[in-house]
């Protein structure tokens, strides 16, 4: 019956999706203002009813009725409970819906909360974001239906991949479909606004919080995303320019560029029609990942079976939403009032060559994840690694981290470069201090981690600049927010290029008792024993770390098998193990025996790497996302009493 | 600085800027990109030595030999036409073996022996390591038949 009742779920949510695309396109159109009427109402009975289809899926997965097709085929009963309900979104049917709910939801959001924007404006945002999931219900209702019957019932099902099966991993998908997603939500207000011509202040300060938001999901998924890799794979990399990677990357990137030139737009009233063009920009990449990604384009851990037609279709849906709003703003482009005037020396030309470095690294990551896939289509089969992006994008991205120095320093509108200069010596004298220090004690370190762990430097002092002589108390949270996701970045880029330049590396074949020096330890391999999992077996690496000091600590790395489920082939994973220390990571990976002389194995192949600060990538990452959620807390409705009017004008001068 | 003057600034920045990027992206792709290549045209000399490329291709049966320092194993790649020596150090992954497919990322060195740096195997039905989507099932046949 669950099952039934999902579908019929759905299949009322998508005749709701249709209901506010007509109503709303007559309305607009001139039609009567009951339509209008309409379309709040039904937008949020079609999230209340996608969520509910939603839950029922997890119920099904959480009863493990495998009569239901998907939940055979990527569930079992003896998997543990929380991967039970994070295998509902761990395959292409269930994370199709997981990505119409949440694009219902916003949709309902929006509708209940969005009382800023002009009537008809919110309509046409609205029925944009009805004409967005109408599409993807008819691809989930026609060529992915997620409550599938089986004929008959096998006895179990098949299991969820390994790899999959761990706690991070379960919620990684979500959190980047909600960053995905809700991206979706400025590409409708940016589509309402060309509809109704309302391209403003007001515009920009309702598709505000939700750039902001979604960038914030988009981050955490990201972070996470890179230290599951980390320590999932045993590859001992926190960043592998995997075309899966950039996907999340590029629409990130757009996120970032959209949110400032955004700002620009609510506190000036400039850069209208760029800030349009982004927020259009910015779903697209997300639809272009997710169809690149779910397509089997590309094939990954992340692709799951996908046939040709499902392909096609969503090649089709992403060309309709994309060309669309793209014919619109060309057609409304011109008619878009320009902007405020402002100087090059001023915030808004720091955000403005922010955006265009922004927008240049989005553009050159995108070619490199598109390049092998054109090529292979005129017969070359080519794949664009690491030395490509690093070689592209580090550059750029650290003559970014520059502009980003002086951008919070200007005011808005004009400056001059004295004043400029006069806020800088601080932050330059941390860059030089770290460049001579790293050239004269550093060894041979390679150019960019150079350059990054010096512009890292700059970029810390300078990031606190903003809050020099004021009081900290009365600093808006806006400029916190700013100051703490910049201070953020620059950790980030500390952690990235200390772990490039001082990593450590050993790789032996250990007997037990064998001791292996690296950095500043002493490791010794006590031997191994068989372990048993819930549903695996495993074999168990002992390792004693003894630091310099005296400190001693053990590690449990281990080589673990999971028995092939219901004619599945079994599959072996590599379970790191991983020694925080202030000053990095010890990180270690057990191998195959080693067979001697009499076939015995007497030796075990040990990898171990010293990764200096690389913790500190994952905690910039996190501190971008703090950064930015307090920039959002402070822009909510909710503390209006916080926003005293004497506040109201340090807000405009510091506003990111 | 009049508006006027100060957006044609503005337009010659961004225009320097996009032609710079390009130029950039196409040397780089240029000098970086890795050729995906199979063991036939490395015989066919489509091979430079020293080149980054990726060598897709089946682990010939019996050719696996670990040696005495228990870190470096040598194999041979096959995809029925021609086979190639490899020689990789480090943990080979969990799926790795004789007769299934492998693609490894290295450089070919002067005596013809492919050096590896990383090795992607085949890793399970529904899962696999970037373009062995299309590569397993006609070399299978090859290499069997």
């Amino acid at each position: 019956m669950i099952a039934e009742l999902g579908l019929a779920l759905l299949w009322i949510a998508a005749s709701l999706a249709c209901l506010s695309l007509v109503a709303g396109t007559l309305f607009l159109r001139g039609g009567p203002k009951d339509l209008a009427a309409l379309v709040r109402p039904a937008s949020v009975a079609q999230g209340v009813l996608t969520a509910a289809a939603f839950g029922l899926l997890i119920a099904l997965f959480v009863r493990s009725d495998m009569s239901v097709d998907l939940v055979a085929r990527n569930s079992n009963s003896l998997k543990p409970m929380i991967f039970k309900i994070a295998g509902t979104w761990g395959n292409h049917e269930g994370s199709m819906l997981l990505w119409l709910m949440i694009l219902s939801l916003s949709g309902a959001l929006i509708a209940l909360f969005e009382k800023r924007l002009r009537e008809d404006t919110l309509v046409a945002t609205l029925t944009a974001q009805a004409a967005l999931s109408l599409g993807f219900f008819a691809f989930l209702l026609f060529s992915s239906n997620p409550f599938k019957r089986l004929p008959v019932a096998p006895p179990d099902g098949q299991g969820l991949n390994p790899l999959l099966q761990d706690i991070g991993l379960a919620f990684h998908p979500p959190t980047l479909y909600v960053g995905y997603v809700g991206l979706s939500v400025a590409f409708s207000f940016a589509v309402g606004a060309l509809i109704t011509r309302e391209i403003g202040p007001a515009f920009a300060r309702a598709m505000r919080p939700w750039v902001l938001g979604s960038w914030i999901f988009l981050t955490l998924g990201i972070t996470a995303g890179s230290y599951w890799a980390y320590y999932e794979l045993g590859w001992g990399g926190w960043w592998f320019w995997d075309p899966v990677e950039n996907v999340s990357l590029v629409p990130w990137l757009a996120g970032a560029a959209l949110l400032h030139s955004v700002a620009v737009t609510a506190t000036r009233n400039a850069l209208r029609a760029w800030t349009v063009m982004l927020a259009v920009i910015g779903f697209s990449m997300s639809m272009v990942g997710t169809f690149i990604v779910r397509s089997g384009l590309l094939t990954s851990v992340h692709s799951f079976a996908v046939d040709p037609e499902r392909g096609t279709f969503l090649l089709v849906l992403m060309a309709i939403y994309i060309g669309g709003a793209l014919t619109l703003f060309a057609l409304r482009a011109g008619a878009v009032a320009e902007g405020k005037k402002f100087a090059l020396l001023s915030r808004e030309g720091a955000l403005v060559i922010n955006n265009l470095l922004l927008t240049t690294i989005l553009a050159l990551v995108l070619l490199g994840t598109l390049y092998p896939i054109v090529a292979e289509a005129m017969g070359e089969k080519i794949s664009v690694g690491p030395p490509y992006y690093n070689r592209v994008a580090g550059p750029l991205a650290l003559i970014l981290c520059l502009v980003m120095v002086a951008g919070p320093l200007l005011s808005w509108r004009k400056d001059d470069g004295k004043r400029l200069w006069s806020r800088l010596p601080a932050s330059a004298f941390a860059g030089a201090a770290v460049l001579f220090a790293l050239i004269l004690f550093g060894g041979a370190v390679g150019i960019l981690p150079l350059l990054g762990m010096t512009v890292a430097a700059v970029v810390a002092v300078a990031s606190l600049a903003p809050l020099w002589g004021r009081t900290l108390r009365r600093v808006p949270l806006p400029t916190w927010g700013m100051v703490v996701a910049h201070f953020g970045v620059a950790v980030c880029l500390a952690g990235m290029g200390a772990e490039s330049a001082f990593i450590k590396e050993r790789l032996v074949a250990a007997a037990p008792g064998e001791t292996i020096r690296i950095a500043d330890f002493s490791v010794k391999f006590v031997g191994v024993k068989p372990v048993a999992g819930p549903n695996y077996t495993a074999i168990e690496g002992s390792l004693i770390a003894t630091t310099a000091s005296g400190g001693r600590f053990t590690m449990k790395p281990e080589a673990r098998t999971f028995p092939g489920l219901m004619g599945t082939a079994p599959t072996e994973t590599n379970e790191a193990a991983l020694l925080t220390r202030p000053g990095g990571q010890l990180y270690a990976v057990l191998g195959q025996p080693v067979p001697g002389d009499d076939g015995r194995a007497d030796r075990y192949q040990i990898r171990l790497w010293w990764k200096p600060l690389v913790w500190w990538i994952w905690l910039g990452g996190g501190l971008i996302a703090l950064g930015a959620t307090l920039s959002l807390l402070g822009r909510a409705q909710l503390p209006a009493m916080w926003r005293a009017r004497r506040h109201r004008k340090t807000q405009e001068r510091f506003a990111p | 600085m009049k508006a006027k003057h100060q957006r044609l600034v503005l337009a010659v920045v961004a225009l320097c800027g996009v032609v710079g990027a390009g130029v950039l992206a196409a040397s780089a792709l240029r000098d970086e990109a890795a050729y995906f290549r199979t063991p036939d045209e490395v015989a066919g000399g489509k091979a430079a030595v020293g080149e980054a490329m990726r060598l897709g291709g089946m682990v010939a049966k019996g050719s696996i030999v670990r040696q005495a320092d228990g870190l470096t194993i040598r194999f041979v790649a096959t995809d029925g036409k021609a086979s190639v020596p490899v020689e990789y150090k480090g943990i080979v992954p969990d799926l790795f073996g004789e007769e299934s497919g492998m693609v490894a990322d290295g450089r070919m060195r002067a005596d013809g022996t492919f050096v590896a740096d990383r090795i992607l195997a085949k890793h399970d039905e529904r899962y696999m390591p970037p373009q062995m989507g299309d590569m397993p099932k006609d070399m299978k046949a090859a290499v069997k038949g």
